[in-house]
């Protein structure tokens, strides 16, 4: 680490002179706020050394077994089902030219502005016995026709392959942009015809990128609670929620809990470790390139299959959400509605500025603090991004509930006053919870604006003549308003979608948009889920056309 | 006479209105080393990549070994081709090991022939050593002999360079260009190098075609490319030098404002009519002893040598190479002499 304290003064170190001899103040915040973020996670691991055997016994019994099949089979058939059609879509749009391939290349991320239960809930709608489709195919044909049942494990991964591979596809295609043909032409020169230099050298040289984008669908899918709960397929997240709301054993939900976080723990090493081995594997350039040209009747094709996608992924469910919302709008508008938009937009706002400031605390402290402590603190208080929302909201529970007992104990012996729930069910507890799992969200752009202003940048501002405070202003803040502002924006999103936590820690009958779509679909009123989900999809197109516009201008 | 390797007859190579190259024609020999040199877009690349089989051509043909694999409307794909390629960013497989990338293309041949094709190739590259490494361990250096190795381990037929050393340390090319030659020879191979630097295509190559806007200027040897430059372009393009007013005396002499120049001239002129002469650097020789002077205009310390630029009585300015004890200030006026045996001269532009 010598290296490391023995380098020309940071940026940080030029702005924050000031508090230059008070340099363990930034590391003082920085473990103060890793050591709160840290709590939920720890609580949760604090499971594992208060084993219950009546507990264990009855979760062995009954409940694992067949959360532990349905979980696998969740995540064989998404991974396979996301892996197939991202790595295919991505090839498709990267190296060949078929008619409307532009429009497709960035349309392929859309279904990412639909929260996962909303696709899930949609389907069932549409795709059920009294759905339209099953109504409309027996009034033609008459009587009995067989149909796929869609409340069926084939079903869910289904739903969730179409909600979820725009991961692959992003990551597998920014591989084949950056190499996919310079790779197929060098296996030619060596005497492979292309589908061979397909399969030999360009799929597994995008390996680490597929990869990275199978465990974060992995990571999404053992996560997911709304989807799996719309289709009454039970993972460990809607265990989590039940024994908790349903059985009222909060200490088997935290058993629960702490498998599931084992379970993603697990999946970010590797991701980890892939993300090192991309580091070290060159992209080479994207220049120009000049993509190949497909004939004849393969064009068309490869048009359908891009098409078909997009529209069983978003077209499709938007469509009918809008015909739901219209048909809920004319019936009777729930003026509720307007409230349950409110309060969504002012807990995604609030928490995008909250963990915008925190973010913004700890990328200064990561510049101006080398040291180990700080580093290993801040990588901690970014972790809460994957633990799922199921788990913090227990982690977070269990806490909250001792310090209010706590409090109350100490209300009425000193103060003789009857309090008992005074943080419990509050919107600061649901703040923080949103802090704890977004902030690597806000963080990470903003660390990489950061990694932009090199110390030379700082000192070249200083040495024509600007001040720290001028700077500041004019270096620093341009640069990391970007940064900055793609954070906030996918903060607020998030949180607008985030189902688990909101429904765990809300104050009682505070319902947001999430909370009324798993309210409706839970009794099957896709009609009234409808609007709250036209609102959701709506915010989720935001960061879409952010990133595509900013992609553009780079 | 053995069939060329390579023959590219007339190519024209256009992406709808605009053409890249027209009428292109040019022939390799077993063996040789040849390279397209030019300033950047003037079409080396895609004529490499045409030859490789990577684009299509709209008209003319591309024969290797005397068999036609490109013409307008047919084309035989790279990978049937028996050509080898070394890309600009050479492209290695991050997913193999040094190993495992040359053995790549020896798909066909049995375990243990192949086993010893790499390690003839990592021993002639120097590589032995570095077999079980991955390409982001290696040096830049060392991956273009990866690069390289890879390329030559099917024995192609024809080898292409695609700047093989654009992306290495200027202090690092002349002696790896020394390096590949020697390499090629030792295998005999037949290759195409593809360049933008003189000194890369002087040390590389045994032929060079001067290209500049997808049309070839001048095939010939490093030495006559220098010397008997066959245009103004190539003349401009290759070396140092100026153009000063000359007027033909007889089939061998020019006289200009510094004398008569005696010598073979690239090309005749009329007896009589008003030329532009072409002086290198080295045909001006520093002399304390002439009564001709120059002033110093300009000078560029070269280590042995100092570059002079000089004004010439008549106003006109022109280069000379003096060794570098011979130390003048700006201003000053040294004494010149003539000194070549070969005439370059131009009809004037109209």
């Amino acid at each position: 680490m010598e290296t490391s304290t023995a380098r020309a003064p940071t940026a940080g170190a030029f702005i924050f002179s000031r508090t230059r001899s008070n340099s363990s103040g930034w590391r003082l915040a920085v473990l103060l706020t890793a050591l709160l973020l840290a709590v939920p996670v720890l609580v949760v691991f604090s499971a594992f050394l208060s084993p219950e055997r009546d507990i264990w016994n009855h979760l062995l019994e009954f409940v694992l077994p067949d959360l532990f099949v349905n979980t696998l089979w969740l995540v064989i058939g998404v991974g396979a089902g996301t892996a197939l059609l991202g790595v295919s879509l991505a090839w498709l749009t990267a190296l060949y030219d078929f008619p409307g391939r532009g429009f497709f290349s960035w349309a392929l991320l859309l279904p990412l502005a639909v929260p996962s239960y909303v696709t899930a809930f949609v389907s069932i709608g549409l795709l059920d016995f009294a759905g339209p489709l099953q109504t409309w195919l027996r009034e033609i044909f008459g009587g009995q026709i067989w149909f796929p049942p869609i409340r069926s494990t084939g079903g869910v991964i289904a739903v969730m392959t179409l909600a979820l591979y725009p991961y692959v596809y992003l990551l597998s295609r920014n591989a084949f942009l950056s190499q996919g043909k310079r790779t197929l032409e060098v296996a030619q020169s060596l005497g492979l015809s292309r589908s061979q230099g397909l399969f030999r050298a360009a799929l597994p040289m995008a390996r680490p990128w597929i990869a990275g984008g199978l465990l974060l669908v992995f990571m999404e899918t053992l996560a997911d609670f709304g989807a799996v709960a719309a289709f009454n397929y039970d993972t460990f997240t809607t265990a989590i929620y039940k024994t908790w709301f349903g059985m009222f054993s909060l200490s088997a939900a935290a058993q629960l809990a702490l498998i599931l976080i084992v379970m993603v723990f697990v999946i970010v090493l590797i991701e980890q470790h892939l993300r090192a081995e991309v580091r070290y594997t060159e992209t080479g350039k994207a220049g120009r390139q000049t993509r190949f040209a497909l004939r004849g009747t393969r064009r068309w094709l490869a048009s359908f299959y891009a098409a078909l996608v997009l529209s069983a992924g978003f077209i499709v469910p938007v469509i009918q959400l809008l015909m739901w919302s219209s048909e809920a709008s004319v019936d009777a508008f729930d003026p509720r509605t307007l409230q349950y938009l409110w309060r969504s937009l002012a807990l995604g706002g609030i928490a995008a500025v909250l963990t915008g400031a925190v973010a913004l605390v700890l990328v200064y402290a990561n510049r101006r603090q080398t040291d180990v402590t700080t580093r290993a603190a801040i990588r901690f208080a970014t972790f809460g991004y994957a633990v799922p929302g199921a788990v913090l909201g227990v982690g977070i529970f269990i806490p909250v509930a001792w310090l209010d007992a706590q409090l109350s104990v100490f209300a009425k012996t000193i103060l003789g006053i009857d309090a008992s729930q005074v943080l419990q069910g509050t919107v600061l507890v649901m703040l923080l919870a949103y802090l704890v799992r977004f902030l690597a969200v806000s963080f990470n752009p903003l660390d990489a604006a950061m990694q932009r202003i090199t110390p030379s940048t700082e000192e070249a501002a200083r040495s024509l003549g600007l001040d720290s405070k001028r700077v500041l202003w004019r270096v620093h803040l341009p640069i990391l308003r970007s940064g900055l502002f793609s954070g906030a924006i996918l903060v607020f999103v998030d949180v607008m979608k985030e189902m688990p936590i909101t429904l765990m820690t809300r104050p009682f009958g505070w319902d947001t948009l999430a909370v009324r779509i798993f309210e409706m679909t839970s009794e099957g009123q896709w009609e009234r889920a409808a609007p709250p989900a036209v609102a959701l999809v709506l915010a989720g197109l935001l960061p879409i056309i952010w990133l595509n516009r900013h992609a553009e201008k780079c | 006479m053995p069939v060329p390797i390579l023959q590219v007859r007339g190519v024209i190579q256009a992406y709808g209105e605009h053409s890249v190259i027209h009428g292109l024609s040019f022939a390799l020999a077993k063996g040789r080393i040849g390279c397209l040199l030019g300033p950047s877009g003037s079409g080396k690349t895609t004529t490499l990549r045409c030859i490789a089989g990577f684009e299509a051509i709209s008209d003319g043909e591309i024969l290797l070994s005397g068999k036609t694999v490109s013409r307008a409307g047919y084309l035989v794909p790279p990978e049937l081709r028996r050509i080898g390629m070394v890309f600009q960013d050479y492209a290695l497989f991050s997913h193999l090991t040094v190993a495992g990338n040359i053995a790549f293309g020896l798909g066909l041949m049995a375990k243990s022939e192949r086993a010893a094709r790499v390690a003839d190739l990592l021993s002639i590259v120097g590589l032995t050593d570095a077999q079980d490494k991955f390409p982001h361990q290696l040096s830049g250096g060392q991956q273009q002999r990866v690069a390289l190795a890879r390329a030559l381990a099917p024995e192609p037929e024809l080898l292409l360079l695609d700047e093989p050393f654009s992306s290495l340390d200027a202090d690092l090319r002349p002696r790896l260009s020394l390096d590949v030659r020697a390499i090629l020879k030792q295998q005999n191979a037949t290759a195409i190098l593809v360049t933008h630097d003189q000194q890369e295509a002087f040390a590389l190559a045994d032929e060079i075609g001067v290209i500049n806007d997808g049309a070839l200027m001048q095939w010939d040897t490093a030495y006559n490319l220098y010397h008997r430059p066959a245009n103004r372009f190539v003349a401009d393009f290759i070396g140092q030098g100026v153009f000063v007013n000359g007027t033909v005396l007889t089939e061998k002499q020019v006289e200009i404002e510094l004398g008569i120049l005696s010598g073979e001239a690239a090309t005749q002129y009329a007896v009589g009519s008003r030329v532009d002469v072409l002086l290198r650097p080295d045909d001006i020789v520093h002399d304390d002893a002439s009564p001709l002077q120059a002033e110093v205009l300009n000078k560029a310390f070269r280590g042995a040598e100092i570059l002079y630029t000089l004004k010439l009585p008549s106003g006109s300015t022109a280069l000379s190479l003096v060794p570098s004890h011979h130390n003048h200030a700006i201003g000053e006026k040294i004494g010149i002499r003539l000194e070549a045996d070969h005439i370059v001269a131009f009809t004037k532009p109209a």
